[in-house]
């Protein structure tokens, strides 16, 4: 059989950023992919290094709109790591409030492209709609949508009184109800199902193999979350990560469902819950040392290294994000599929090429 | 929490990633950090149970570095990366972009080091001696 070299992306409509995959095919099978990144790269971890490390929090919030939050969380808690910084308790289930806010509106979008890729209108434009109350909650609550700019090194910058924190959990009731009325849709639908069950599977050992983060990871059946080290107020909340075995496309758009639902349980414990007190620390002198920090940002282990040598510039700012890592596992589930069914497996891993190239 | 850091050297580095795989660790990612005109630090993050494990080899700008990706296919990536800002070479890369996986082909600078300037027509990097730029 002729073997034939089709490109795809960089500009494609399943895809809203640049990514161009080589693919060869035989027939209508996809038999190698492989994938060209550096349309978007910005050098953001060089910029990191000529501005001050609080200023770096700006630049680590732009490497990605959708988890801005989240970078920004990742890299305070390890400059506080290094500084030895204790964030008072209120502003660490403040931290989480905001983050699984981040998480909720992250994977709306994402289940509406989900729903987008398979031509499915109708339900796109529901999770969306959705999507807005999550981010009017984050407007109201910070000014902002989508960068929500709360982190600072010691805490967050924003405190939330009690009259929104009761506004926020009747907009979480209503943002369960509505998701509830599109489960059936979603998880039940003969022709959600055609064109997902079974469509770029990735078994465990494999993910494993490829180093697959976040939903990638869990819906191959790997429990690995980092919100299971606790970090921030997770310690203090009841939390077991959600996992699917079926590792296909059907069972990825399944997880970040359920996902929706764990994240609004664990805004309502952290509200229940969160003490009186100051919500941020005063910060004195330069970091000097170096760490290495985790969290589970929306797409999977959001992962950060810096090294400070004691001035206001670090030596250097290392962020692997769980896009990057879900390259190669994306590779590694193409070899033998239809090349109809590529947008939709694509999508399925929500690749995110802003966080990717940085 | 505790993290177990090993220093490695490059003679050994591939053997102890195998021996790290075969404990059942999950490659995370490798970082790369300039120490001087001549020297890096890059270290290898493992991850098994939510506990971090990092190799860290001090390697010399001008001599390859072995590859791991023939033991971790997902490290292909991150090597073409560190390839084309600290300009290291990797040998036995099982996917090489030879610094183009950002980079256009013209792009002679190592965008991370110091001193990096090297002209085109020159084989030998620019060492900080005579480098007039970066």
């Amino acid at each position: 059989m002729l073997k034939t070299i089709i490109p795809f992306g960089p500009q494609h409509p399943v895809l809203p950023e640049p990514l161009h995959l080589k693919l060869t095919v035989e027939d209508e099978v996809i038999k190698e992919a492989l994938p060209a990144l550096g349309f978007i790269h910005r050098g953001l971890e060089m910029l990191a290094n000529i501005r001050d490390f609080h200023q770096t929090i700006q630049v680590v919030e732009r490497v990605c709109g959708i988890c801005s939050m989240m970078h920004a969380m990742c890299y305070c808690q390890g400059i506080e790591e290094i500084m030895g910084i204790e964030v008072p308790p209120r502003a660490k289930f403040l931290r989480i409030i905001w983050s699984e806010l981040h998480r909720m509106h992250s994977h709306l979008l994402w289940l509406g492209r989900f729903a987008d890729s398979f031509g499915f209108e109708s339900l796109f434009m529901q999770f969306w709609k959705i999507r807005e109350k999550v981010l009017d909650i984050n407007e109201a609550t910070t000014g902002n949508r989508v960068i929500v700019s709360v982190n600072v090194i010691g805490g967050v910058r924003r405190d939330l009184n009690s009259e929104q924190m009761r506004w926020i959990l009747s907009g979480l009731s209503w943002v369960g109800d509505e998701i509830g009325r599109l489960e059936t849709t979603l998880l039940s639908d003969y022709t959600v199902k055609k064109r997902t069950v079974g469509k770029g599977v990735l078994p465990k050992e494999r993910a494993f193999e490829l180093g697959a983060a976040g939903p990638t990871a869990r819906a191959s059946g790997i429990a690995q979350d980092m919100r299971m080290l606790g970090y921030s107020a997770l310690d203090q909340l009841d939390f077991e990560p959600v996992v699917e075995t079926d590792g296909d496309c059907y069972a990825r758009g399944k997880f970040r469902f359920c996902e929706v639902l764990q994240s609004i349980n664990l805004i309502r414990q952290a509200i229940s819950v969160i003490p009186e007190g100051e919500m941020r620390v005063k910060v004195k002198g330069r970091p000097e040392g170096e760490s290495f920090s985790r969290i589970e940002q929306s797409r999977g282990e959001l992962f950060y290294y810096i090294k400070a040598n004691g001035s206001k510039n670090l030596d250097r700012l290392r962020i692997r994000t769980p896009s990057f890592a879900n390259i190669p596992a994306l590779l590694g589930m193409l070899p033998g599929m239809w090349l109809s069914d590529l947008p939709v497996v694509v999508l399925s891993i929500d690749p995110c090429i802003s966080c990717t190239e940085r | 929490m505790e993290e177990e850091v090993i220093f490695v050297s490059s003679d050994i580095l591939v053997g102890e990633v195998a021996k790290i795989k075969v404990k059942g660790f999950r490659f995370v990612t490798m970082s790369c950090v300039e120490l001087d005109g001549n020297t890096v630090n890059i270290l290898y993050h493992f991850d098994k149970d939510l506990m971090l494990k990092h190799l860290r080899l001090t390697a010399s700008k001008d001599s390859a570095v072995p590859s791991i990706s023939s033991v971790y296919f997902a490290a292909f990536l991150v090597e073409n990366e560190i390839q084309d800002f600290f300009g290291i070479r990797f040998k036995g890369l099982v996917l090489d972009y030879e610094r183009t996986l950002y980079l256009d082909e013209e792009v002679k600078i190592k965008p991370f080091c110091r001193y990096t300037l090297e002209k085109s027509d020159q084989k030998e990097p620019v060492t900080p001696k005579n480098a007039t730029g970066s």
